[in-house]
């Protein structure tokens, strides 16, 4: 995977399949730290101890159509490639949280890319869960909460063309605001 | 500026559709692999294609869903698309070039892109 927005697409297929009904994704940039980090998190079912020891092993799954479990692992090797690193907590019924700490600067950080892309998706497949996003640069912050959002739509879906349109729109408005430029790749 | 008032005239225009609109329980699916699999050969721009493609044609009869990795990675982005009454069809390596001509054949016209099946694709 070429861009960190990828990845925040399939750790969220994860609290999707643990059964969350709010998922938590923010992105925070400090340049100072040279940090960038992404925490997402949800109230998805949780992991036991056992589990969340065997996460980032490749050959560890819950799933039963193949024997191998990619995701966490390539996201803890993203991380580490930049001098990063992955942490997870988690806590059965409560839910679990991921957090991945990169070095912004470090030449193998890949790109954040089209998180707009990302966060689009995810809405548009699963109307009925919550999402938050959180992006921060240097203290200055946009978000963007879908049970705001669904408290004004009342019985119109998001996943209404229209709706989807808006949250598109407001997303690349609120990025290039932070970011202060039009193109929004970091 | 996208503003909250914006998003109430959606909200108002999208309910009166909604009581022209009829029962969507005949509606076509399409179901897209979004597992690290799929996400990592490419679904997201497939998923994006479908949707404007779908949007473009104002097609109301067919609803966008996901599944995960259903044991075929190597022939992700896999796509099926089940159309009531009719067998599923598995369309594999899809990408964004292909979708138009999937809607258009397919979800518009009833006949499957053999060429683009996984049957097609594994040869």
């Amino acid at each position: 995977m070429q861009e960190l927005s990828l990845y925040i697409l399939d750790i969220v297929q994860n609290s999707i399949s643990a059964g969350a009904s709010r998922i938590e994704i923010s992105v925070d940039e400090d340049t100072a730290a040279d940090t960038l980090a992404i925490e997402i998190s949800d109230n998805g079912c949780g992991m036991t101890e056992e589990q969340l020891k065997r996460v980032s092993d490749p050959f560890y799954t819950t799933r039963t159509t193949r024997r191998v479990g990619m995701g966490i692992p390539l996201f803890r090797l993203a991380a580490e490639q930049s001098g990063g690193s992955l942490e997870i907590s988690s806590e059965p019924g409560k839910g679990t949280r991921v957090s991945a700490r990169f070095v912004r600067s470090h030449v193998n950080r890949l790109p954040l890319g089209d998180v707009c892309g990302t966060l689009t998706a995810l809405i548009r497949l699963n109307p009925n869960l919550d999402f938050c996003y959180m992006q921060s640069l240097d203290g200055r912050s946009f978000s963007i909460d879908t049970s705001e959002l669904r408290r004004i739509l009342g019985d119109v879906p998001l996943d209404n063309p229209d709706v989807m349109s808006w949250i598109a729109g407001y997303f690349n408005e609120q990025s290039e605001l932070l970011s202060g430029e039009t193109d929004q790749t970091i | 500026m996208k503003s909250l008032a914006e998003l109430q005239a959606i909200r108002d225009k999208a309910r009166m559709q909604m009581q022209m609109r009829k029962d969507n329980s005949e509606a076509i699916r399409v179901v897209i692999g979004m597992a690290t699999c799929g996400i990592s050969a490419g679904a997201r721009p497939v998923l994006n294609a479908f949707v404007q493609e779908i949007e473009k044609r104002r097609l109301e009869n067919v609803v966008v869903t996901q599944t995960g990795c259903i044991g075929m990675c190597q022939f992700e982005p896999i796509v099926e698309v089940f159309v009531p009454g009719k067998d599923k069809v598995t369309y594999a390596k899809v990408t964004p070039e292909k979708v138009p001509r999937i809607v258009a054949d397919h979800l518009v016209n009833g006949n499957p892109v053999m060429e683009y099946t996984i049957g097609s694709v594994m040869k």
